[in-house]
């Protein structure tokens, strides 16, 4: 009796893992601000209108995207849309929607120019559309450099500059640290180029750690030590878990953070009236300014049953209203050319979401060709990876910094290798 | 020395407080502050807002800003004391700051701006337990949900457990077959085997099986415990094989024999197999989190885990949250502690 | 003491949660007796068995012995068949050191770095762990009012979930947490509870032993209580001195409990992971980085993903659990044999 009742468990099991419905579409997402919410909205909306179309949006942690939904995804399974930002390195396994998509042409021209982020090089697949472009950026506290008596630097100003002044209020408003960047290779990889750093080899394999990215990261490390730099944030985990600094900027304990443009609203919602904040672009280094593009990108999944109903709902998501309206309510930038083009007006009252807005569109001018060129090169989350694992252990006196290096080169190789298998 | 003595006696020293007493009860006092501190603790910052979470120093009791309706100002202001020049005290309502200057009224006079510089006033405040930490969640977050799956793989894995385990518990001690100490030292073996070490393989199994995604996938692989028909087997070694005997004579079947004999008899260890998984499945967190990753599927201690999310650890939710996962647990634990703690020294392992 | 009631409130909760099995059971006798019939009593050991072993074969043996398996391919896929056998590779790759006496010059230096916390973990926190529980016991096993109260207090947090347990501190832990507020109020500098490498490693220590320590002293307290009275008597009688009452009497028949106490604590410690996991993450840099978290990097989490690795050095620690394991039923078995516990 029991092994029957065993086997009726699995087989009831079976049952409800497998049965997809038809018309069924899963979308997984994951929330920086509150576009979940406006998400759902839309989503509700489409479903008004397509009532045999039912679209389940699971939210999920970010940690699920990185973690989980890669080793679904090897196994041949998962949602049939998600929101991700790991986009190049799984691209094998997104669907390519153009037979589905009622004017695959729309898709090109609007949203073409980020199609190479998101699928193998050399395809010519429409997986997704960028829900939105980041840009890496920092903020600061203009507030506390007023009671500081600090000047905020000039556009152009270094990073040094930049930390100089942040450490001025540091020591003026008796703060735990003047700056913070969040704990990932991404969020450093903007100032190591500026600097002059190319992780791109000849043969578009990754290569060895060149002098810009080992000035930044000396640079940071020092900057740890002095105290400059939160250390928190970095030294509080190991590996490449990611720790973003923004809670330590909205309760004003830095003067200046290192982040992105995704930040914006979370920002201006969590502030709200507390203090002054300005986007003030990308810190120079000795041959740029630049920040580093990226984004989050919808994708449809290969692995779907209902590819039909994926490709309405992509449609239905990407059209220029929708795209206009997503991006007005959750303060994101566009990578549509078609709502970029028309009036964006954005939602919120707060003064600083607009300037802020403003200072990243006006940003991206500055963006240097080898940021340019990281969002469609496969081999960037490998490389992000292990800046953040072993950087991280040289601020905690653990290596030293050029021994991270060397280690950097090795993890990156021995990754390399094992892909190639 | 005779101290040593009235203390490893279990007697107290007399009349008189000797240090055996006041040790005995510094580590009373002392474990009872350490052990239900940091919970009190987390309980009392559940209710807090997330700007008096931020605060430092913390305060005891939860405050928020006070709220004033003014005349001329749609939405209520917050309430500030202020100290002018003069070192005379007033309390304004802030309309806007600009900068490192309030712009602020006083709520009698309304049409007057006072400026003020913002180190000069002080929010007015008021205690006020901020239970939306718990609505929001619970609400409009599904954790609902979430406590139904909690309480759906627990129960369901525990009578998995307790069957499957007594099963297997009276083969091995109430029949002589070959074998028998071949399959004990398996399970044995694998005793102490950690999760972790089979983690990646255990992952193809329940992928292939299509359990992937499936509340199920989270039961199965935790039910067949070792400890558990380990310790069943142990006590039901105690029970007289005389008994058994004597119920055979009687025609009972072996199936009657196991229900009806030995497991009533087994009941104390049953019931600490029970709690024990009740707690352990409740408490489970690495496996869900990797098998689960649809949101209506989620557990408690998964679904605590979405409040880490990519950009701020929402603390005000989490510590919320981890109120309500914590609830049953204690409640267990309130009705039957002495039954716990006297049944885990009487089952002796775990 | 109240072994009655106990048992009585044992089996009416046996008998809540037999309810539906009983049903069934009557349901499926006859069937049984057929079975039985035929098949004789081996048949029916083994129907005893079968569902146990079954799910016990499916979700714990068959994966470990796959997970041997895998140790042996490379690459990331996930399911074996596309995997490539590369034989020990993996295991080589664990054990590629320039020197064996300094883990930086490992090739997989973050395995060695997670080899020597784990360990340096176990020696402290078992130690710990044993005294903490030991005196525990003692004071608990003193002629006590409300015994039972100050028992389930030093049990609460062993019911509190790994997460919750590193929620709870971290919150507490944390640059402006509780503990800070205390120094703070005492006029001391606050300390970065969770930056500083020792200090971090000491909450995990601390932390650890903080949530289990009430279950191995109620282990002990039994030891203690199974003493008969009488032997004290008779050494008080013989004017014996305390101090030797303590390691001739008390110490070695609590023996076997301290055994068990001991080993149990040394398997648990060695497969440290949650609770510290939450608590810091593994860091500040690598210094709470243990085993099973690096496991659970290399093969789930980390950007560096390979799984035949994470197989590898889990069959390891898999081996040094079996050790452990067989040295406690070693005990167990003398115990026995012994007539003790």
């Amino acid at each position: 009796m029991q092994s029957r009742k065993i086997v009726l468990a699995l087989t009831a099991g079976l049952m409800s893992s497998t049965v997809a419905f038809a018309g069924d579409v899963r979308v997984m997402w994951y929330s920086d601000g509150v576009e979940g919410e406006v998400i759902q909205d839309l989503l509700n909306r489409f479903m008004e209108q397509n009532p045999d179309i039912n679209v389940i949006l699971d939210n999920v942690a970010y940690q699920v995207i990185q973690e989980q939904l890669p080793i679904e995804l090897e196994a041949g399974r998962g949602p049939d849309i998600a929101r991700v930002t790991n986009i190049k390195t799984l691209a094998d396994h997104w669907l390519d929607l153009t037979p589905y998509l009622a004017d695959p042409e729309y898709w090109r021209t609007n949203l073409g120019a980020q199609f190479d982020w998101m699928r193998p090089d050399g395809s010519e697949i429409i997986p997704g559309f960028m829900t939105q472009l980041t840009l890496t950026g920092g903020f600061a506290n203009k507030t506390l450099f007023e009671q500081a008596g600090v000047e905020i630097p000039r556009p152009e100003a270094t990073w040094d500059e930049w930390v100089e002044a942040a450490g001025k209020v540091q020591d003026s408003q008796q703060l735990n640290a003047a700056f913070a960047i969040d704990r990932s290779g991404h969020r450093i990889s903007a100032p190591n180029v500026s600097y002059g750093a190319n992780y791109i080899g000849p043969d578009r394999l990754p290569a060895p750690v060149d002098e810009g990215t080992k000035t930044f990261a000396r640079k940071l490390v020092e900057w740890t030590e002095s105290g400059r730099m939160n250390k928190d944030v970095w030294v509080s985990a190991a590996g490449t878990t990611y720790r973003a600094a923004a809670d330590d900027f909205i309760n004003a304990q830095i003067a200046y953070y290192y982040s992105g443009s995704w930040q914006v609203a979370n920002l201006s919602t969590k502030i709200g009236d507390a203090f002054d904040w300005v986007a003030t672009g990308s810190p120079c280094g000795t041959v740029a300014c630049s920040g580093l593009p990226g984004g989050a990108a919808l994708v449809g999944i290969k692995y779907t049953k209902n590819p039909e109903e994926v490709g309405k709902v992509m449609d239905y998501l990407a059209s220029e209203d929708v795209v206009r309206e997503f991006t007005e309510r959750t303060l994101f930038l566009p990578a549509h050319k078609g709502v970029i083009a028309g009036e964006i007006d954005f939602q919120s009252d707060d003064p600083n979401v607009k300037a802020a807005l403003t200072a990243f569109v006006k940003a991206t001018g500055q963006v240097h060709e080898n940021a340019n060129a990281l969002p469609a090169w496969k081999w960037g989350t490998p490389v992000y990876g292990a800046l953040v694992t072993r950087i991280s252990q040289a601020m905690a006196g653990e290596l030293s910094i050029d021994d991270a290096f060397t280690r950097i080169d090795e993890d990156i190789k021995a990754q390399v290798a094992e892909a190639s298998k | 020395m005779s101290r040593v003595s009235s203390f490893l006696l279990r007697r107290r020293g007399g009349t008189r407080w000797d240090w055996t007493d006041v040790f005995t009860w510094f580590w009373l006092i002392g474990g009872f502050i350490l052990m239900f501190g940091p919970a009190a603790w987390l309980v009392n910052s559940s209710f807090k807002t997330p700007a008096a979470l931020a605060e430092f120093p913390p305060t005891l009791l939860p405050y928020v800003t006070e709220l004033v309706q003014v005349d001329g100002y749609d939405n209520a202001l917050p309430l500030y004391e202020v100290t002018d020049e003069n070192g005379d005290a007033r309390v304004l309502a802030e309309v806007r700051r600009i900068g490192i200057v309030a712009q602020m009224v006083d709520p009698a006079n309304p049409q007057e701006i006072i400026k003020v510089s913002i180190q000069d006033r002080t929010p007015r405040r008021t205690v006020s337990f901020a239970t939306e930490n718990y609505v929001e969640p619970l609400v409009a977050n599904d954790f609902l949900r979430y406590l139904w799956n909690s309480v759906f793989v627990t129960v369901m894995a525990t009578i998995i457990t307790l069957l499957t385990n007594s099963m297997a518990a009276f083969a091995l001690s109430k029949y002589q077959f070959r074998g028998r100490s071949t399959v004990m030292m398996l399970i044995v073996a694998t005793l102490m085997v950690p999760l972790s070490v089979i983690i990646v393989p255990l992952y193809s199994v329940i992928s292939a099986m299509g359990l992937f995604n499936s509340l199920w996938g989270v039961i199965l692989p935790t039910v067949a415990t070792p400890t558990g028909v380990f310790m069943l087997r142990q006590y039901m070694l105690t029970i007289p094989d005389e008994l058994i005997d004597a119920a055979r004579m009687d025609k009972a079947s072996e199936w009657q024999i196991y229900w009806r004999i030995v497991l009533p008899l087994t009941a104390p260890a049953l019931a600490v197999l029970a709690i024990f998984s009740v707690v352990w499945r409740w408490n489970d967190f690495l496996w869900p989190l990797i098998v689960l990753s649809r949101r209506e599927l989620y557990t408690l201690q998964v679904g605590l885990n979405t409040y880490a999310g990519e950009l701020n650890v929402q603390w005000h939710f989490i510590l919320a949250m981890t109120v309500v996962t914590m609830i049953p647990v204690v409640l267990v634990f309130i009705f039957l502690q002495r039954f716990i703690t006297t049944g885990i020294a009487g089952a002796g392992l775990k | 003491m109240t072994a009655q009631a106990n048992t009585s409130i044992a089996r009416r909760a046996g008998a809540i949660i037999m309810a539906p099995v009983a049903l069934l059971a009557r349901a499926f006798d006859p069937p049984l007796r057929m079975l039985q019939k035929f098949g004789g009593t081996n048949v029916m050991a083994a129907f005893f068995l079968a569902p146990n072993m079954l799910i016990f074969g499916v979700f714990v043996l068959f994966p470990l012995a796959v997970n041997i398996a895998y140790s042996m391919t490379g690459g990331n896929a996930l399911f074996l068949t596309n995997r490539e056998f590369v034989g020990l590779d993996q295991y080589e790759r664990l054990f590629d050191c320039g020197n064996y006496l300094d883990r930086q010059t490992c090739r997989e230096d973050l395995f060695w770095t997670a080899v020597w916390n784990t360990s340096s973990f176990v020696v402290l926190q078992v130690s710990l762990m044993v005294g903490v529980a030991l005196v525990t016991a003692l004071v608990l096993n003193r002629d006590l009012k409300a015994r039972s109260f100050w028992r389930a207090v030093f049990f609460f947090p062993v019911l509190l979930s790994p997460v919750v347990v590193g929620l709870i501190w971290r919150w507490i832990l944390q640059r402006q947490g509780l503990l800070n507020f205390g120094l703070y109020e005492l006029g001391f500098e606050p300390v970065n509870w969770l930056v500083e490498r020792n200090w971090a490693f000491a909450a995990a220590v601390g932390v650890s032993v903080w949530a289990h320590v009430g279950f191995y002293a109620l282990i002990l307290l039994a030891g203690l209580q199974a003493i008969p009275k009488e032997l004290y008597e008779a050494a008080e009688m013989d004017g014996t001195k305390p101090g030797r009452v303590f390691w001739r009497i008390t110490l070695p028949l609590l023996m076997p409990n301290l055994l068990v106490v001991l080993v149990l604590t040394l398997i648990r410690a060695v497969q440290i992971f949650d609770e510290v996991y939450v608590l810091t993450g593994g860091g500040p840099g690598t210094s709470t980085l243990f085993l099973t978290q690096y496991i659970y990097e290399v093969g789930f989490a980390s950007h560096l993903r390979n799984p035949g690795l994470a197989s590898a050095a889990s069959i390891l620690m898999g081996l040094v659990l079996i050790v452990l394991t067989l040295f406690q039923l070693g005990i167990v078995r003398r115990n026995d044999r012994r007539g003790g516990k």
